[in-house]
């Protein structure tokens, strides 16, 4: 790996042999010309001297000339300080000669552009001010967002502006060019044609574009004995397998949520879990969306060995440990009658009575329910439940096949073992791997990491120099998505462009641009490669017009996949329940695989139901903590055959017992400053077979603790009023809840003009967070450290509380209540703050005043609901240049010793006011005005708009007879208020 | 004292011993015997090395405070353990503490000198300095606990091209003008006190530094009759204006919790409660100081057992009302039937506040209730305990109002706890510190007791005492007193 051993490719070859001669290699470091030259030496310096230096040469070897140069070296070195008192070069602002298209400096422009995911892409719109995007909205015209996004993508754009993101090419360690890239590549590749590419592996993570698969099946073509293998550690295998064993072909099952009464979801987390779960969340609220026209609403059974999402929304829920689902897979099949071959034994008691519940629901409605399983059961239970939606009726109904997203679907996990085999073997002679971070979170068994050193030749294209990156020859860094053209499916199929927001920051190439080089096409562009594909796809003839609309769309028309026919043949299943301790393995909420551990703002982004953050925890239920004798933040050690991980334990409700949950993600060692070291890895607990969950696991206390934070302390509603719950049906509820009016010897204010309030349906919220992050992106929302948020010194503008009801800890239900900043009529911080910082707007917002505030924090203090977040530190980052640009130029930056909250985003209003007032005073129309955390809610639960205008949606909410506000005895008159959460439990279903 | 059948003294115990079987000075002092006994303490006696030893002490924590506070500024009051629900912590437990212990002074000058109560001579004056350098520490709680300090001063009502005001509804606004009026009031009834006293110093002194410093203070004070005549005006005037701060400026204090929802600050029964707890820790803290001030500097003639045992007594009375406080306290909890309230009082009670709690009674309620005993209230070495464990106590009762209450208020999902920093603790010391030092400094450099209001304490037979020298309102002819 010497510089010696390719001197033709080094730029500065001669110094490189220099160094290679004296130090005998390249990578030696060195301090001075002594260390590597001791006198004894001399030789070797003049030899050194008289190549790099030749004209110092001549006063080298004369002591008097010698003695002028060092004269000279001091005096420029002395003088060299001056130059900081010289006045800084003139840097001119130039106007645009040309204005570029529909640019108003101070008007964002919005472009539309696709965000890739395994599962599924997801089209957005991004907000640009002046050329630098700063805030993800949803792409409503894309039938993966819907106008909605998810956590993942709204901190994607701090991504891209990541300060750690490797920022340029490196061959060994050491800064290269794409250009010495591509020159080390063709080299290789010439070697490799006359083998047919026999040695050439490509590894990528799930290929969604339709154009890099083209281009790599391309590279196939052109190498027929290479191969190219995908692996992500969130895949789809087992919905894969169990779909060939149903159907015979690959397929994709998609429920709709919207139409089915009763869903039924095993292990199946259709709201959390990443950009393609928008879709199924908007449909889900779409059906669980209860109000006075409509009362009632959908029912959801979840089974779950560690309660997601989906599991928190269920209106019943049970806890099954992994091994047993299948058992009640079985059992909802022998119920329904759905046929199947194979006995798995009988689920537990608790899990059979949810079972029977269950299952006479789904008999009841018959193509009008659905049964899902998600990517974490096993091949048989996605088998059984394709087995059950035929039985019941639902195919075509409430259920459809499609093809799989990615172009090519493979095993993903069959297909890395292979791989390392084949490098273990000594066949891989080359290995180019694109976006991919295998050494990192390949499944343990398969000891990636040590095949990777067999492999003579390896490269790494990725957004960061990260633990593959660290172990190859070449790394090249790669774009962001917002950097880069490209294209993406979403799970329905249609295809979507990417288009770049911002010239790659660090240079940098994209995937499909690394593939054109594998064709010898380095030199092409992203951009042509795109056009080129979709050129050849969509046809030349009107191709410019079909482009435009594409790009401006954010969809490629008619490219929606059609539902594929499928015949069920007959099932088989087989295994048992295991007894013993089991482990559960899952994405992250914030760091999911581990792509985003480097991401502040995720970390920061309490996980929805432990509400810890900055780490990842051991999920377990009370009564095995009990039995285990751990408590919150005890340090254990999770014994799994040879390998054990220390991690703390978290005790949490609605998990299985005698099972611990883990999370991926983290532990990380080349993350970047903010992802390194935080959490504990829990790959190495991953192996092939048990990707998901693994029988056999041993827990050992060890005595020691860890400090976990967790963002809410108390988890106790404590009897008070603040979630209300209704029945479906009976949304008045029991006992009288109306608003009552408290007298008041105050004149109340006056609004005739505009009067914004919010309402959020508890009923939809799925407590998934993406207000919260939302909300940051749009308001320029600092992150304060695990430190600061262990003193509860978080600065989220609008927070998810989560509390657990039910006298039993292990199945107590969850509530979640997003709180914003309540903008109450009657403002107990308003009339407390001395120099009048916070005042009531004509409006009715309550209004901050940043630079009028001094930081008394007396509102914070007499605020009920604790929505005011104090800037007790320098907690803005001012310095680090990228992150400045993501700025949302329209919200001031607020510095140290300032109280700040939740605005209803009145940047947003003064817009559409202005926008109102020079389209001749027009008053502002209902659904003008969207905040940042309504427009990203995937479950439509946050309206905004004028109460005053009695037909605006914001009106109808307010009318609904499950309206009500919190703390209203208190007589703040809130202007925030929500409507009940609507569950749909039936009396006679209780599970 | 040494001449106790001598019937001059008989007489003497018999005029100001009135009721009491204890005098307010101790029998056989002579009008030059008193000023040359206080003004030696300035002029002419060796420092004492206890003195310098405390001095240093005391600047010990003057250093912390400076650490303190440069670090606080450098970096922001998240140095300080408080956090986005418990939003004051040290700095207005500390604030509100101190300006209490300055109550005590303001009430032994203004008002028991109102109410012609003889045995206030002797200690007024070291009240006040206490009262001033206490009013001092308090302001500077204030002041620093604010997120951007150099902007604090947008709290005063200073015409502006802007037009902006502060907002009158705010009770940290009326703070700043209670505050600031009492500083004010404080500082000038403390110095006009001192002004005859200066000028007796200027004539004492041997060094001509010393003439000089002490004739500029005294404002050419020559004792005339005229002098006199406006001194005893403008003194009873600042005493009439001093009274009603007694109870106006803890009462204001009281109003930046009872005008908040806060559960466990709303409540009416704060400013009565308030005012009775400021005097209660500041006679404690008089207590505190003078007993070893006595001691040190042989003072005890001057203050007396008689001044221990009324003091203890008007630290029993407001004791009690601050314990009817607590009562009314918990009654309003449970009788408003409020969950938040009922959550407050049960979580101090009972809850994680227990500690605090039950400390504060042991420390206000239970503790205090020996000063009932004669021979408690007569034993220096005991009421020191006591006052020692009432400033302590006072402190818990502000740390339970003012944490505890935000710790649990009406969000469940934002209850946190309130843990304070070495930096919290720190400032706090260092105000400590600078309390000492500021009432060393006075007690080596000013005359610690009133000298010409002492001398109106000896009997009025004493021919040096018709030189018209000492007067106070209540005395301006020594004979006529009761």
């Amino acid at each position: 790996m010497s510089d010696v051993s390719s001197p033709a490719a080094h730029s500065h070859a001669h110094e490189g042999e220099a160094h290679a001669s004296l130090a005998g290699s390249s990578r030696a470091l060195w301090k001075s010309l002594d260390q590597i030259a001791p006198e004894t030496n001399a030789a070797v310096v003049r030899d050194y001297a008289e190549r790099q230096h030749p004209s110092l040469l001549a006063p080298l070897s004369d002591p008097f000339a010698r003695r002028d140069v060092l004269r000279l070296l001091g005096a420029s070195v002395a003088l060299a300080g001056f130059s900081a008192c010289t006045r800084q070069p003139d840097e001119k602002i130039l106007p645009y000669g040309k204005s570029p298209e529909a640019l108003v400096p101070g008007k964002p422009l919005y472009y539309a552009t696709t965000m890739p995911w395994a599962s599924g892409a997801i089209g957005l719109l991004v907000e640009s001010h002046m050329g630098r995007p700063t805030k993800i909205e949803g792409n409503d015209k894309h039938p993966s967002s819907l106008g909605a996004t998810d956590c993942f993508s709204q901190a994607s754009v701090l991504q891209m502006y990541d300060p750690d993101r490797s920022t340029t090419a490196t061959r060994a360690g050491r800064i290269a060019t794409w250009g010495d890239f591509l020159t080390d590549l063709t080299g290789q590749l010439a070697a490799q044609t006359g083998k047919q590419g026999a040695g050439l592996r490509i590894l990528s993570g799930t290929v969604v574009s339709p154009t890099l698969a083209a281009r790599l099946q391309a590279v196939l073509a052109a190498h027929p004995s290479a191969k190219w293998i995908q692996y992500e550690p969130i895949h789809r295998d087992q919905a894969r397998a169990g779909a060939l064993a149903a159907f015979g072909e690959d397929v994709v099952a998609r429920p709709d949520l919207a139409a089915a009464k009763v869903v039924v979801a095993l292990e199946a987390d259709f709201i959390g879990g990443g950009p393609s779960s928008v879709a199924s969340t908007k449909a889900f609220s779409k059906a669980r969306r209860a109000r006075k026209a409509k009362p009632t609403t959908n029912r959801l059974y979840a089974a779950e060995s560690s309660m997601s999402l989906s599991g928190a929304m269920a209106d019943h829920f049970v806890a099954v440990r992994p091994s047993e689902l299948l058992a009640v897979a079985a059992a909802l099949a022998k119920a329904v009658g759905a046929p199947f071959g194979g006995d798995v034994g009988a689920p537990s008691a608790k899990a059979a009575a949810w079972v029977s519940a269950a299952a006479a629901d789904l008999a009841a409605h018959k193509g009008e329910c659905v049964v899902i399983a998600g990517d974490a059961a096993s091949a048989d239970v996605h088998a059984l439940v394709h087995a059950l939606n035929a039985a019941l009726g639902n195919v075509g109904k409430t259920v459809s096949y499609f093809p799989p997203v990615a172009p090519v679907s493979i095993d993903q996990t069959t297909a890395l073992r292979e791989l390392v085999a084949d490098m273990q073997n000594g066949l891989v002679e080359m290995l180019v791997m694109l976006g991919v971070n295998p050494v990192y979170d390949a499944p343990a068994d398969l000891e990636f990491k040590a095949a990777l050193d067999k492999v003579a030749w390896r490269s790494h294209l990725g957004l960061y120099q990260d633990e593959t990156a660290e172990r190859c020859l070449w790394h090249v860094n790669e774009t962001h998505y917002l950097e880069a053209w490209g294209d993406a499916r979403g799970a329905d199929g249609t295809v979507a462009l990417t288009q770049p927001l911002i010239a790659p920051l660090y240079g940098g190439k994209s995937q499909l641009e690394l593939a054109n080089a594998l064709l010898g096409k380095g030199g092409v562009t992203g951009y042509e490669a795109v056009r080129e594909h979709w050129t050849a796809t969509l046809g030349a003839d009107g191709f410019e017009a079909k482009w435009r609309l594409a790009l401006h769309d954010g969809v490629i028309a008619g490219t929606a996949f059609a539902p594929t026919n499928v015949t069920l043949r007959s099932i088989a299943v087989s295994g048992s329940t295991a007894g013993g301790m089991e482990l559960v393995i899952r994405a992250d909420d914030s760091a999911f695989d581990g792509r985003f551990a480097n991401n502040s703002w995720l970390q920061e982004l309490p996980r929805p139901l432990s509400k810890l953050v900055w780490d990842n925890a051991a999920l377990i239920g009370l009564a095995t903590a009990t039995r285990l004798g751990v408590k919150n933040g005890d340090v254990v050690e999770l014994v799994l055959g040879k390998t054990t991980v220390r991690a703390p334990v978290w005790v949490l409700p609605g998990q299985a017992e005698e099972c611990v949950a883990v999370q991926l993600g983290y532990g990380r060692t080349r993350a970047g400053s903010v992802g390194n070291g935080i959490g504990f890895d829990a790959y190495p607990l991953r192996t092939a077979s048990g990707q998901w969950s693994a029988s056999g696991l041993e827990v050992k206390k060890t005595g020691d603790t860890y400090h976990l934070v967790s963002a809410q302390m108390h988890n106790s509603m404590e009897g008070r009023d603040l979630v209300r719950v209704r029945e479906s049906g009976h949304l008045e509820g029991h006992g009288a809840h109306g608003h009552t009016e408290h007298p008041t010897v105050w004149t109340p204010y006056e609004y005739n003009g505009n009067a914004w309030a919010l309402v959020i349906d508890l009923g939809s919220c799925t407590g998934c967070n993406a207000c919260s992050i939302a909300c940051q992106a749009e308001n320029n929302i600092p992150v304060v450290g695990k430190d600061q948020v262990a003193n509860t010194r978080e600065m989220h503008w609008i927070r998810l509380d989560r509390y657990f009801e039910g006298d039993d800890f292990d199945t107590a239900r969850v509530r979640f209540q997003p709180v914003p900043c309540m903008h109450c009529e009657n403002a107990p911080c308003e009339v407390v703050c001395p120099v009048g910082a916070t005042v009531h707007g004509s409006e009715g917002l309550n209004e901050m005043v940043y630079n009028r505030c001094v930081g008394t924090r007396y509102c914070l203090n007499n605020c009920p609901y604790k929505v005011r977040r104090f800037n007790f530190l320098l907690y803005q980052d001012f310095v680090t240049e990228s992150v400045k640009l993501q700025r949302n130029p329209d919200v001031t930056v607020r510095s140290r010793g300032v109280m700040e909250k939740c605005t209803y985003c009145i940047q947003r209003i003064s817009q559409a006011r202005i926008q109102a007032a020079r389209e001749g005073n027009r008053p502002i129309g209902d659904g003008e005005i969207v905040t940042a955390c309504q427009s990203v809610c995937p479950a439509d639960a946050i309206v905004f708009g004028d109460k005053n205008d009695p037909k605006s949606a914001v009106s109808a909410w307010r009318a609904e007879p499950h309206h009500y506000g919190i703390l209203e005895d208190v007589n703040t008159k809130p202007r925030t208020t929500y409507l009940a959460k609507v569950e749909n439990t039936g009396a006679d279903h209780k599970g | 004292m040494q001449a106790a059948k001598d019937p001059a003294v008989q007489e003497h115990h018999a005029l100001v011993g009135d009721r009491q079987d204890l005098p307010v000075i101790a029998p056989g002092h002579t009008l030059s015997s008193i000023t040359d006994k206080i003004t030696s303490i300035v002029l002419r006696r060796d420092t004492p090395l206890a003195w310098a030893a405390s001095l240093a002490f005391a600047s010990t924590g003057l250093f912390f405070l400076a650490i303190s506070v440069a670090w606080l500024l450098a970096k922001g009051t998240g140095v300080w353990g408080i956090n986005n629900e418990v939003g004051w912590g040290f700095a207005i437990i500390n604030f509100v503490w101190w300006i209490g212990i300055g109550h005590a002074g303001t009430l032994i000058s203004a008002i028991l000198l109102l109410l012609n109560q003889q045995w206030r001579t002797s200690i007024n004056r070291a009240a006040e300095a206490m009262t001033l350098f206490a009013v001092a520490c308090a302001g500077m709680f204030p002041l620093l606990h604010v997120g951007r300090p150099w902007l604090a001063f947008w709290l005063f009502p200073i015409p502006n091209t802007m037009g902006v005001w502060p907002q009158f509804r705010s009770p940290l606004l009326w703070d700043v003008f209670a505050v600031s009026t009492y500083a004010t009031v404080s500082a000038l009834f403390w110095f006009t006190g001192l002004i005859p006293d200066l000028a007796t110093l200027r004539d004492q002194a041997k060094h001509i530094w010393a003439k000089r410093a002490f004739g500029m203070l005294a404002l050419g004070w020559r004792g005339a009759a005229q002098h006199w005549e406006r001194y005893e005006v403008a003194y009873l005037i600042l005493a009439g204006l001093s009274t009603p701060l007694v109870v106006s400026v803890h009462t204001v204090v009281s109003f930046d919790f009872a005008v908040s929802i806060v559960p466990g600050w709303h409540a009416t029964i704060l400013p009565p409660y308030f005012v009775a707890g400021a005097i209660y820790s500041g006679f404690a803290m008089v207590l505190t100081l003078m007993i070893p001030l006595r001691s040190v500097y042989g003072l005890k003639d001057f203050i007396t057992d008689r001044h221990l045992n009324n003091m203890a007594k008007v630290m029993l009375a407001t004791g009690l009302i601050v314990a009817y406080g607590y009562v009314m306290e918990a009654f309003y909890a449970w009788y408003s039937g409020a969950p938040y309230e009922l959550a407050m009082i049960n979580n101090r009670m009972f809850g994680d506040a227990w500690k605090s709690y039950w400390a504060l009674i042991l420390f206000n309620v239970l503790i205090p209730q020996l000063l009932w005993f004669r021979n408690v209230r007569l034993s220096p070495v005991m009421l020191f305990v006591i006052s020692i464990v009432v400033n302590i106590g006072m402190w818990l009762e502000r740390y339970v109002i003012v944490v505890t209450s935000l710790e649990r208020d009406f969000m469940p999902s934002a209850w946190a706890d309130y843990y304070p920093t070495k930096w919290d603790v720190m400032l706090y010391v260092g105000t400590v510190g600078f309390f000492f030092f500021a009432f060393f400094l006075f007690i080596r450099f000013l005359p610690v007791i009133a000298v010409f209001e002492m001398r109106t304490l000896v009997p009025a037979r004493d021919p040096s005492a018709k030189k018209g020298v000492g007067a106070t309102s209540s005395s301006t002819k020594e004979g006529a007193h009761p």
